[in-house]
């Protein structure tokens, strides 16, 4: 009790119709690195919140060094010792490292000294930055390291990590673990959020585990399975996809030297991608998010449009044409942000059917819509996928995040296509959710549809897919069967750690 | 401290009540204005918004409520479509002009011939040199990508210079003893377009209006191409998946506005103008802007709009002349409108929040978690 560094007592948040944390309790001790486990909506990211000054809480009490602990806001929290690196970023493309971190100082020094204490914290602590690099050419490693740093230069007594591996190779993945084991031999206390547990058991010796916004168990994760974990965090069995056919069809999609410069500023070139999919087939695409991922899809969907040739769907050149066409060709997507891409959130899930199920649903006659069917497909997708929410009248940003991409997954896979291309299906979605996912697209693929799920989670990519190709800075690796695939080898199809070579040049 | 906070979902109710409390505000606010101006503010507010339809010269100004807010809705409704989807044309003014241009010129082509054809022809003659006014900036934004709201802007500079050239030089009345404007439109039986029922100020321009607000919602409700002005206005992105194509919606939307702003130039020029005239752009392409935003880019909140907005017109004209009142306090009057709704607007969005002082020092540099 007194070695704890951050003591957490009955904290309890409620938000109107829903209990974010009751009576949370749990310590935090110096010198290690605590998980915090929980499905989506398990009530994480409201403790998180608490504890970095952001959310004010209805009872309960923080102590922090044995002192009485209640950060109004994070400039409290941070003066106190407690920093935070954030699951998405907040820098700044068009500045330096250096100008990003001094934007979120109180009292920067002169960029000069600061720059050198950049360097020196990057070279104290394993993490390959060069300060005067613009943040717009870095890549999501690298981004991350600045978010470190810029954490470290105020020398924190705990630092909190939400879901910091989601977006890093296996290799940058090493260099951060190595980093943060050398803080935790400072003294520092970490607390590491995370999906991924397998990482958690390499490099974290305590867990607390939330469900419904209550602790329903603490463990040691060196001692305890990853499906054990799991399973304390859904309160069930989990089940582990299953797939009943394997491949053996004729090529639906064939890409043949795919070349598009990105619609983006600071977008990814696509160069020469190449790939054909096969009827039945699963097509793991890996690769570090901002490698020519979205770009793939745009050209894919039809939002960006090629040479007619660059992309045939069953022999017919379709490079050329716009998504509707393509949809009703049976080339159907589903773009990886949920919310102003794949769903327009301010409308209704009704409206969000209609939205890509018009087509092939029939859901208009001569231009009119015929809403009572739209409702009736909306419902359809709810019921079949599992979509928790109150109904299809629900505007679709009042959904979680989970809940949304089953809606949005499960509004492509019921038009039944021929060919269906995800990006990251199961980003941020909890492990159940995923599971259900996952399972959804292996059936797809049994029916005999071409599936291309794109992803930055090698663990999901190893478990569903037939063969396995990586993008790396708008090129595309050959494909390769993904059953025997080491870690190693798909970490230099991924083309290594980025940045390596600017830590060995200081 | 205030706070906004955010609504999961925008209020239904601070929706419809915006405009009520918007409308509240600026009586009070104008009020006091009209105060300190030396007037009466109850009697100047009443006879803004009172007199012009139960005042002792309703039998005359009742008529000019339809009259006025005809073309406002018409003009207003076409605007909304490209408000919806995010097309800023600014320059339905120009458009009107056009349309009153076109629609007068197709007919005085044929004068004197007596024919029931030639109204109609006007008509159409109308809404495509709206349209073609509009479809300018369309194209210019579809091809170069050059701003709507700059193009759409400067060709209504361009179409009042065109009026005046129609008035002094090809549509002059020949028998006009060289005063300038056209012949009497509404004096010619084969195109005038007159009160269909006595009293009530009611034209096939109103009628017009009518039809337009109906359609309107229902292409908005029922049609996918109100679905995708309303995608294309809320999430881009979405309606780029969807496969909404930018460039055809915004030559779509221009053109709905440019030939509705014809439209009304035309029934205008027909009506109660009565002759193209260099005097005859008085605002009603600007004003719609104001009644689109005011009507919430709703149909039937257009149709409220249009009328209150014409009431505020011949009230303002009331005090003016009864009152004494300034023409510039009537249309800071008319601006305060607008401005309040904008302003109210934040609450169908957002929450009000009290927040206790909170004993830290006000922040000097912002964080950065919350510089996005």
């Amino acid at each position: 009790m007194s070695d704890a560094l951050l003591a957490i007592r009955g904290l309890t948040k409620a938000y109107p119709g829903v209990v974010a944390n009751s009576d949370v309790s749990f310590d935090i001790r110096p010198s290690s690195v605590h998980a915090l486990l929980g499905e989506n909506g398990a009530g994480k990211s409201t403790l998180v919140k608490t504890i970095y000054g952001l959310v004010r809480p209805d009872a309960g009490t923080m102590t922090l060094a044995g002192q009485p602990y209640a950060p109004p806001e994070p400039r409290a929290a941070r003066a106190a010792g407690v920093a935070m690196v954030f699951q998405h970023f907040s820098l700044f493309d068009a500045l330096s490292v250096a100008e990003n971190i001094a934007l979120g100082m109180e009292d920067p020094p002169p960029l000069r000294d600061l720059s050198a204490r950049i360097a020196q914290v990057s070279r104290d602590y394993g993490l390959p930055l060069d300060p005067n690099r613009i943040v717009g050419d870095l890549s999501a490693g690298e981004r991350q390291r600045v978010e470190i740093i810029r954490c470290l230069l105020q020398s924190p007594r705990l630092l909190i990590m939400d879901e910091p591996t989601s977006v890093l190779t296996p290799q940058e993945v090493e260099i951060l673990f190595r980093t943060l084991r050398k803080l935790r031999e400072e003294g520092l206390a970490i607390l590491y959020i995370s999906h991924k547990l397998e990482e958690i058991r390499v490099l974290c010796e305590e867990a607390t585990i939330l469900r419904g916004g209550r602790v329903v168990a603490t463990c040691d994760p060196q001692r305890t399975s990853a499906r054990r974990m799991a399973e304390m965090m859904v309160g069930g069995t989990l089940k582990t996809p299953a797939r009943a056919a394997h491949p053996g069809g004729d090529t639906v999609l064939d890409v043949q030297g795919l070349s598009a410069p990105s619609p983006r500023p600071h977008g990814t070139a696509l160069r020469g991608v190449t790939f054909s999919v096969a009827r039945g087939e699963v097509l793991g695409i890996g690769g570090v998010a901002g490698n020519g991922q979205d770009e793939l899809l745009l050209a894919l969907s039809g939002e960006m449009r090629t040479a007619p040739g660059m992309v045939r769907l069953k022999g017919e050149l379709v490079g050329s044409l716009r998504p509707s066409a393509r949809r009703a060709r049976g080339l159907l997507c589903a773009p990886e942000e949920r919310m102003g891409h794949a769903a327009a959130p301010d409308m209704t899930l009704t409206e969000n059917a209609f939205l890509s199920g018009r087509l092939r649903e029939r859901l208009a006659r001569r231009g009119f819509v015929n809403w009572t069917a739209a409702r009736g497909f909306a419902e359809r997708i709810i019921r079949d996928f599992d979509v928790r929410t109150p109904g299809p009248s629900a505007a679709a940003r009042s959904l979680s995040g989970g809940n949304l991409q089953k809606f949005v997954i499960g509004r492509e896979i019921l038009q039944r296509p021929e060919v269906l291309i995800v990006n990251q299906p199961t980003w941020g979605v909890d492990a159940s959710a995923a599971a259900a996912i996952r399972q959804a697209l292996l059936d797809l693929a049994s029916q005999g549809a071409a599936v291309v799920v794109v992803s930055q989670d090698l663990d999901e990519l190893m478990e569903i897919s037939d063969r396995f190709a990586a993008l790396n800075e708008g090129r595309l690796s050959p494909a390769r069967p993904a059953r025997g695939l080491t870690v190693e080898e798909i970490g230099l199809m991924l083309g290594g750690a980025h940045g390596m070579e600017v830590a060995h040049a200081h | 401290m205030i706070i906004l906070e955010k609504r999961p979902n925008p209020s239904r109710a601070w929706a419809l009540a915006t405009p009520v409390l918007a409308v509240l505000a600026t009586m009070i606010v104008g009020g006091l204005l009209f105060a300190m101006l030396g007037k009466d503010p109850v009697l100047t507010i009443r006879t803004i918004f009172w007199d012009p339809l139960f005042g002792p010269f309703g039998s005359y100004t009742r008529p000019q409520l339809l009259i006025k807010a005809g073309p406002l809705i018409l003009i207003a409704t076409g605007l909304s479509f490209g408000f919806r989807a995010g097309i800023w044309n600014i320059g339905a003014e120009g458009q009107y002009i056009l349309g009153a241009l076109t629609g007068a010129a197709a007919g005085l082509a044929l004068y004197p011939s007596e024919s029931r054809l030639i109204f109609p022809l006007m008509v159409a003659a109308g809404a495509l040199g709206g349209m073609a006014w509009a479809l300018i900036p369309a194209l210019l934004k579809v091809r170069f990508g050059t701003n709507e709201i700059l193009v759409s802007l400067m060709l209504v500079y361009v179409a009042t210079n065109l009026l005046a050239y129609a008035a002094l030089g090809p549509l002059q009345n020949p028998e006009g003893m060289g005063f300038p404007g056209s012949r009497n439109l509404s004096q010619w039986p084969s195109s005038a377009n007159l009160e269909l029922l006595t009293g009530t100020g009611l034209h096939w321009g109103v009628v017009a209006a009518g039809v337009a607000v109906v359609g309107a919602y229902v292409l908005l409700a029922r049609h996918a191409f109100g679905f995708a002005v309303r995608l294309a206005g809320q999430a881009p992105r979405a309606a780029a998946f969807a496969g909404v194509s930018p460039s055809r919606l915004v030559l779509a939307c221009m053109a709905i506005s440019g030939g509705l702003a014809g439209l009304a130039g035309v029934f205008e020029v027909t009506g109660p103008a009565g002759q193209i005239g260099i005097d005859f752009g008085v605002g009603y392409g600007f004003t719609a802007i104001i009644v689109a935003f005011l009507g919430r880019l709703h149909p039937l909140g257009i149709l409220l709009a249009g009328l209150l907005m014409a009431l505020t017109y011949i009230g303002g004209e009331m005090a003016q002349t009864q009152l004494g009142l300034p023409g510039a306090a009537v249309q800071l009057f008319q601006g305060m409108l607008l401005f309040f709704l904008l302003a109210m607007d934040v609450l169908t969005q957002f929450r009000l929040r009290w927040k206790g002082a909170s004993p830290v020092i006000v922040a000097t540099a912002k964080p950065v978690e919350g510089a996005r």
